[in-house]
């Protein structure tokens, strides 16, 4: 090993002196080529002025630590709400996270009375009626979102329509969601009576605010889909329609993927436009196209605004004044760990589909 | 068996822009054509409008004609899908599929369209494709592995596979080696000599040496002037092409006092 790095190391040296000897001969060549210029261009210029001064390193040094600073800093700041909202959550949120809490609904409690089951109440009803809404909203906004994106990319590539399209998509995506919420109760108001709520309202409601989100990260990663393939496939026979669903979505699948994972993610915690929507009811409601249904968000919003309840003296030990905020903060809890597990569940997807991982 | 190409007054246009002129060529079955000539004169957009990839790009347009084997592929009721199948081709840059194995790779032709095809049959065919396209010894052992884990050359290879896989009469290549090592052109100019046997082939390089190599004939573009139209300059059997050209600008371009 040492005698093969010792012939290497001479070798090299030898290229060196071999370049050096080249490199000289060059210079010779150069200034040759050099005078006879001179007589077209004027006098060189003095490069030494272009040198940096050692003042100016130094300056620089210490410009580079300053920011490295700072940007570590920001980093901290950054990070602070993050952890410190993760640990509140977890540390109030545990305290009636249980298995109880998780299998019953809210019927038959009354105060902070215990139920007949043991426990203070459950939010079965409302991670069945978020986990029923949202993906009502994502089989609306899916196959809307990507057939839109596909539209953009591969067929109206620059167009007229295609940036009026792409224009609304972005007009949309700073809709606020308690209009969005509107639109869908005054929609579904026309269509089957006025105050008609149920979970279906709500995925509408729901998609609307999604389908922008689900159109600009397709058309993203539609967009970086190399065009070699397309033509590759287009040069083996291949239809238009099939090279898009068999070569450019297949190619762009994990992105895509990514990209309806973020945007459930942010509407799953949407509050406002379900309470307009789907409403809240404290029974479990399976059914989610007809009667009210409670979705997470919502139950955590309701729960908190009560805060306490009151104990009668006659009520004895089992009583718990704060259960509702308690109710909550466990209710939220349950909803951080539903979007961590969806986002687990995109990068297991992302991954049995990416190009690198089937190496 | 390779069918001929004729080009009859072929013009093409890049919206309003006429990028190649009047252009008339016999290319000859199961013979290899080189199209040279210098960069912007237009022998990648003549190589493209023989199977009909030009018009892909938005705008573009034809005007002339082009008989596969006496049949205009620009004739009415012509589907340009179908043209494609007959006419294969290869790019200048590899472009296996990212997302498939090489045994898919090659099938990719067939299952693409949604043609069924029996286990037993693509085995045959995947053999078959890779021995033809010298890459079967290479990669048997792995059919499984990405395309895109082999090497360049031979990622070159496998598109050529890919192509011959669909069978078709006329192998276009648009710069096939620019992108490789000497010993991976070298693989790759040995496969098109054994090629054109079953294949008509058309090649455009900018590697005057490689068209003497391989080429029985040879084309050479010219343009007038930067933004001008380019044409067919010269056409010639390969020997006098490079060794005694009628031609002044193609003898200039050959013998690199060109420009």
């Amino acid at each position: 090993m040492k005698e093969r790095d010792k012939g290497m190391a001479e070798s090299i040296a030898l290229n060196a002196s071999q370049a050096g000897t080249v490199a000289a001969d060059a210079v010779v060549a150069a200034s040759d080529a050099a005078a006879n210029a001179s007589e077209f261009a004027g006098h060189t210029p003095d490069f030494s002025k272009f040198k940096p001064s050692e003042a100016l390193l130094k300056q620089r040094e210490w410009k580079s630590r300053i920011m490295a600073v700072i940007i570590g800093l920001a980093f901290i700041v950054a990070m602070i709400p993050l952890i410190s909202l993760l640990w509140t959550t977890i540390a109030r949120g545990v305290k009636r996270l249980n298995l109880n809490f998780l299998s019953f609904n809210m019927s038959g409690v009354i105060g902070g009375m215990p139920t007949p089951s043991g426990g203070h109440g459950g939010i079965e009803h409302a991670i069945i009626g978020t986990l029923e809404v949202t993906l009502g909203a994502m089989v609306i906004s899916v196959p809307v979102g990507l057939m839109c994106a596909i539209y953009l990319t591969e067929y109206a590539r620059g167009g007229k329509f295609a940036k009026a399209i792409s224009l609304l998509v972005n007009v949309m995506s700073g809709i606020p969601s308690i209009v969005a919420g509107l639109f869908a109760f005054s929609l579904f108001s026309i269509l089957m009576g006025p105050g008609v709520s149920n979970g279906f309202e709500g995925s509408v409601a729901l998609s609307i605010l999604m389908i922008p989100t689900v159109v600009n990260s397709s058309v993203e990663m539609l967009r970086i889909v190399p065009d070699d393939l397309r033509e590759a496939s287009y040069a083996l026979g291949v239809t238009k329609s099939r090279t898009i669903v068999k070569v450019v979505l297949r190619t762009a699948l994990p992105g895509i993927v990514s990209g309806v994972i973020l945007a459930i993610a942010r509407v799953i915690g949407e509050t406002a436009p379900l309470l307009m929507t789907a409403g809240f009811i404290v029974t479990t409601n399976w059914n989610l196209f007809s009667g009210q249904m409670t979705t997470l968000p919502v139950f955590v919003y309701q729960e908190y605004s009560k805060m306490s309840v009151t104990c009668p003296p006659s009520a004895g030990f089992g009583c718990v004044a704060s259960i509702p905020s308690e109710r909550s903060w466990a209710a939220a809890l349950v909803l951080i760990a539903i979007v961590l597990v969806l986002n687990l569940i995109g990068r297991l997807v992302q991954r049995l589909f990416s190009v690198e991982a089937s190496k | 068996m390779g069918q001929r190409i004729d080009v009859e007054h072929l013009n093409v246009y890049y919206g309003d822009f006429l990028a190649v002129e009047d252009v008339n060529l016999n290319i000859q079955a199961n013979k290899v054509t080189a199209f040279i000539g210098p960069s912007g004169c237009g022998k990648s957009t003549v190589l493209r409008t023989l199977d009909r990839m030009h018009e892909i790009t938005p705008g573009a347009r034809v005007e002339g004609k082009v008989l596969l084997d006496g049949h205009d592929l620009y004739g009415k009721g012509v589907d340009p899908v179908a043209v494609r199948r007959d006419v294969g081709m290869v790019f200048q840059k590899a472009n296996p599929f990212p997302t498939m194995s090489i045994r898919e790779n090659v099938l990719a032709g067939i299952r693409l369209n949604n043609r069924h095809i029996s286990k037993s049959d693509a085995d045959d065919l995947v053999e078959w494709a890779l021995r033809g396209a010298n890459l079967w010894n290479e990669v048997k052992d792995r059919l499984d592995k990405p395309g895109i884990g082999l090497s360049g050359g031979q990622q070159q290879r496998l598109c050529i596979a890919r192509a011959v896989a669909v069978h078709p009469q006329v192998l276009l290549m648009d710069e096939p080696c620019s992108a490789l090592d000497p010993i991976s052109t070298l693989a790759v100019e040995d496969l098109i000599n054994e090629l054109k046997r079953d294949y008509t082939i058309v090649i455009v390089t900018h590697n005057m040496q490689q068209a003497a190599r391989v080429a029985d004939y040879t084309a050479f573009f010219n343009l007038k002037a930067v933004g001008k139209p380019g044409h067919l300059e010269y056409f010639a059997d390969t020997t006098t092409m490079f060794n005694n050209p009628q031609n002044e600008e193609a003898e200039r371009y050959i013998s690199g006092r060109f420009g």
